[in-house]
């Protein structure tokens, strides 16, 4: 399966997706200059984490205009499974991809740690692989992870359970203090209304090896390959 | 040109014997560019004028350098082809004036640093000193501590090199000058590594990244002067950084680096353009000629003195071969970064620079480097040392162990730094084995078996007391952290810190600790490949503690090796390496405790450290050893408790006494911070084969209990000491240093 990794000038965990997909996964890996208008025949787009154009203004609010991203809409729209991850979750909620917004962390500071994370649904490309509720240990590392989104949108996201992933504790219960950076219900990752499109703040490309801390983050990429086979029928 | 008075030259950092030697060397009065040129090149920061002869003293030269000091960095050979180019620099008085940028801008420099030399950066570490968070500058020192924290976390994590490791230290000496050291490591091709120099006749010389501004102008000038009261008024002196820019400076130049294209690059750091016009035509026995008409410039107006003295950020000088022009304009607008042609090499030896055709300043770069004043300062021993060295220990009053060891590990100079690296992207570009707070910093070598440690050390106590000691002991501890981590030793970077060099006993502290460094580091064998000097580290008079950080690179042949601070599995047999000699002269248990900065540091065999630095690499790559911490700031009792903390495993230990220890003996063998020693958790199955390797090492090591449990029990020769809960120790331990946040912004 081909992954195509685009870099926007600030990324800088596109080398991180890289070597996940291509020397832990062993699957085809190709980088898409943000400003190259097709994905190079992708199975599977990433965007990474990063400071895209140095995330001065808002985050992701420049880079959504990259001559790329009407190509990854493109891609979106005809069901194509597309992962943002941190500095791309900012991106694809900036580009309406993704609902809502991040705000700045409650307590105004970058946070870089292990975190669990809960599997809050197994029907989108990215998940059909993890068990429901399953508890995934995963890095963050940002200052702007602080979900947020109007009530109605967050209400209809819940209706639809398009709440992916969510911040727990190590036994699994969502709590606040378990909530790293204020996000609206724990929120850590959502996906849309087709379920294509995945965002998440925390970073599955961190922990895809053990020497690493953690590989719990290969179970995403474990999922869309499964997915893409054709093993895992998406449930709806 | 007579001009030129005194208040001229002393707003530029001259004396009148400097002046002197300029018209000397000119042959002519320099104009006023040329003034402001030679005054930032032959400023302290900039030629190294008092330290230049002592650093003559330091060992460079091992059969894995291949690249010493004077380049950009230096460089060691890791195998399979690929060099570790790695340097530390300061940033403090920047940091002091502004504390974000003064910081991100010392971050930004280094990296620069780094990448020059064609390396990816993959790695960044600090070294901080700051005054006690709670003294009488306490709001201050929070205020300042917040903003360098910051500055460092905005620059790295957005630019996506890990900040790995480092330390922090408080103390009141610093309170009107805190330390900013940052140090970083990249990987290069052994057999391509990019130098500083110009060279071939008419071949183009670019400048390239960010626009020149009027920021920065004479910050090498400032950072050769003390400070005063109204040193806050020197703040249009400090740079600001923009991560966003340098990420993109960085991918190009690597990226036009892959290509032949380049004949040398050189980063424009301190004293901006002019050091970097200079340093390159000098390397390349070579002139560069340029018109600052075509620098591209943020304000209007400039004029050539400003251009050339600015400390924009983000700005490189690149020497390209003749006929490769395009290769550069067209990485450079991939990144839409700027690409001027501002000049050509000669072949005259002279920095020729014009505005618009005119001369403005004509040096040759002989007078500028060659020429410049190289002081032989005069030294005196301080006579507080008589003082502060006659220290009693049988005067002490005794205090309760357990208790001793809770005051410790709340002392923030001890406790976890959590609140701080969590604030920094510890783990982007996904190498990092070993994560920041549990051991010297691991970085895998991608495409390799290898790995890195990392570690940055110094104890401006220890060299307040004795700076020939104390700095050794850096060494040795900085040596023994890598060590301690799986790593050999195989380079070191140092950052030496110091007051005013013109009072003699300031002078005396820096020539004693540089021939500290360099006996440890040719005992130890590890050559120093590069470093940095950042004297005038006063505020009013006052002098911060003689500080010499250094940074040693240690190499681990299979990253599965590395080890960490953390016991793993409870049953584990405890062993004690190295033997306590109960030393608390200088410790942080007569600070902390006893509120008392006394007595001498401990005594370095560096034999013995040789063999213990020896032994652990090998114990890892045996596979003998699960877990390693070495003994340092607070003794064997706070590096216990350290090996407890993250895993929540326990241990039931008993220390051996120490011999002839005047006064509080439980205290000396608890607390006492003896050099070469380290804690080490070894499997049942492995003990015997470890103690063999010991002792074939010539390392004295005695198993003193077992890992498990949830408490900490310490017995000193038989008798109970220390008793107490793990969790109980870990909460103070790691809530130390938030607690003093959330207070100050409740």
């Amino acid at each position: 399966m081909k992954f195509s990794i685009v870099v926007f000038p600030g990324s800088n965990c596109d080398h991180d997706a890289y070597h996940a997909v291509k020397h832990v996964l062993g699957q085809e890996a190709e980088f898409v200059w943000h400003k190259d208008t097709d994905l190079k025949a992708a199975d599977v787009v990433v965007l990474p984490g990063g400071f895209s154009h140095g995330d001065y203004l808002r985050t992701g609010a420049i880079a959504r205009f990259s001559p790329v991203m009407a190509a990854v809409r493109a891609f979106a729209e005809g069901g194509g499974p597309v992962l943002g991850i941190c500095n791309g979750f900012q991106i694809l909620c900036e580009a309406g991809l993704l609902p809502g917004a991040m705000l700045r962390n409650r307590d105004l500071k970058f946070h870089c740690a292990h975190v669990p994370i809960r599997v809050e649904q197994t029907d989108t490309p990215f998940t059909l692989a993890a068990a429901k509720h399953q508890v995934l240990r995963i890095p963050i590392a940002h200052g702007e992870g602080n979900y947020y989104a109007e009530a109605d949108v967050l209400e209809t996201l819940e209706r639809e359970r398009r709440v992916i992933f969510r911040y727990c504790s190590p036994e699994g219960e969502v709590t606040e203090a378990a909530n790293p950076n204020g996000a609206l219900n724990g929120i850590a990752g959502i996906c849309n209304e087709r379920r294509n499109v995945v965002g998440l703040m925390p970073h599955p490309e961190r922990a895809c090896e053990p020497a690493l801390g953690s590989d719990d983050g290969l179970v995403l990429f474990e999922s869309v390959l499964t997915a893409l086979a054709g093993e895992g029928a998406l449930q709806s | 040109m007579s001009t030129v008075d005194t208040a001229l030259l002393e707003r530029h950092g001259l004396t009148p014997d400097e002046y002197a030697r300029i018209v000397r060397a000119l042959g002519r009065e320099p104009a006023i560019a040329e003034l402001g040129i030679f005054s930032v090149m032959w400023s302290e920061h900039c030629s190294y004028k008092s330290s230049r002869m002592h650093l003559r003293k330091l060992p460079t030269q091992g059969p894995r350098v291949l690249q010493g000091p004077g380049e950009n960095a230096g460089a060691v050979d890791i195998g399979d082809g690929l060099a570790a180019v790695f340097k530390i620099e300061s940033h403090n008085h920047p940091s002091f004036i502004e504390p974000y940028q003064g910081a991100a801008t010392g971050v930004g420099g280094i990296i620069r640093d780094i990448f020059t030399m064609g390396a990816r950066p993959i790695a960044l570490m600090n070294s901080l000193r700051f005054g006690d968070l709670d003294g009488a500058e306490g709001a201050r020192t929070r205020r300042t501590v917040e903003g360098v924290v910051a500055g460092i976390a905005g620059y790295g994590n957005s630019i996506g090199i890990p900040t790995v490791g480092g330390e922090i230290v408080f103390d009141e000496r610093y309170a009107g000058n805190p330390l900013v050291n940052v140090f970083c490591l990249g990987i290069a091709d052994a057999d391509a590594l990019v130098l500083g120099s110009a060279s071939g006749s008419g071949n183009p010389v670019y400048y390239v990244g960010s626009k020149t501004g009027r920021d920065g102008i004479h910050g090498a000038t400032m950072a050769s002067a003390e400070f005063d009261d109204k040193s806050a008024e020197k703040r249009p002196a400090v740079q600001v950084g923009d991560p966003f820019m340098e990420k993109l400076l960085l991918e190009a130049c690597l990226e036009l680096m892959k290509t032949d294209a380049l004949i040398g690059v050189q980063d424009m750091g301190a004293a901006g353009l002019t050091c970097s016009t200079c340093e390159m035509g000098s390397r390349g026995g070579a002139g560069i000629e340029i018109d600052v008409s075509h620098v591209p410039q943020r304000e209007t107006g400039m004029t050539p003195y400003e251009i050339m003295l600015s400390e924009s950020q983000e700005r490189m000088l690149l020497c390209v071969k003749k006929g490769r022009e395009a290769d550069v304009e067209r990485v450079f607008e991939k990144w839409d970064l700027h690409a001027a042609h501002i000049g050509y090499v000669t072949t005259d030896g002279i920095m020729r620079v014009k505005d618009r055709g005119v001369v403005v300043a004509e040096i040759p770069n002989t007078a500028l480097v060659d020429e410049a004043p190289v002081y032989d300062r005069p030294t005196a021993r301080p006579s507080y040392l008589d003082d502060v060295r006659r220290f009693d220990p049988a005067a002490l009053p005794r205090r309760d162990a357990r208790e001793s060891l809770l005051t410790l590990l709340g002392s923030p100079s001890i406790a976890s730094k959590r609140w701080v690296y969590r604030q920094y992207d510890h783990m982007v570009r996904t190498n990092s084995i070993v994560l920041a707070g549990m051991g010297a910093g691991v970085v895998r070598v991608k495409g390799t078996a290898r790995a890195l440690a990392l570690s940055v050390d110094g104890n401006g106590r220890y060299c307040y007391l004795d700076p020939r000691r104390g700095a050794m002991l850096a060494v040795a501890e900085a040596s023994r952290n890598v060590a301690c981590a799986g790593g050999v030793p195989i380079g070191a970077t140092n950052c030496l810190n110091f007051g005013n060099p013109e009072r003699p006993e300031t002078m005396w502290q820096l020539v004693e600790a540089i021939e500290g460094i360099a006996e440890a580091c040719r005992a130890l064998d590890v050559p120093i490949t590069g470093g940095n000097v950042s004297l005038y580290n006063e505020t009013n008079g006052e002098a911060i503690y003689p500080t010499p950080i250094i940074g040693v690179v240690g190499l681990l042949e299979d990253a599965g090796a590395a080890l960490a601070r953390p016991f793993r599995e409870a049953g584990d047999e405890v062993v004690l390496l190295g033997e306590g000699h109960g030393e608390i002269g200088g410790s942080e248990y007569l600070k902390a405790v006893h509120g008392l900065v006394a007595g001498e540091p401990p005594s370095l065999d560096l034999a013995r450290e040789r063999a213990l630095i020896d032994l652990m690499p090998r114990a890892a790559a045996a596979g003998l050893v699960r877990s390693a911490h070495d003994c340092s700031d607070g003794g064997v009792a706070v590096t216990l408790a350290e090996c407890t903390f993250d895993g929540g495993i326990g241990l039931e230990v008993d220390l051996p006494a120490v011999a002839d220890s005047a006064g509080d003996a439980v205290a000396a063998a608890l607390f006492g911070e003896s050099a070469s020693r380290a804690i080490v958790a070894v499997r049942a199955a492995d003990r015997d084969a470890f103690l063999k390797l010991a002792a074939a090492a010539g390392v004295p090591a005695r198993v003193i209990g077992r890992t498990g449990g949830s408490r900490m029990t310490i017995r000193v020769a038989g008798a109970p000491a220390v008793d107490c809960g793990v969790a109980e120790a870990e909460h103070i331990w790691n809530g130390a240093i938030a607690a003093h946040f959330r207070r100050a912004s409740a």
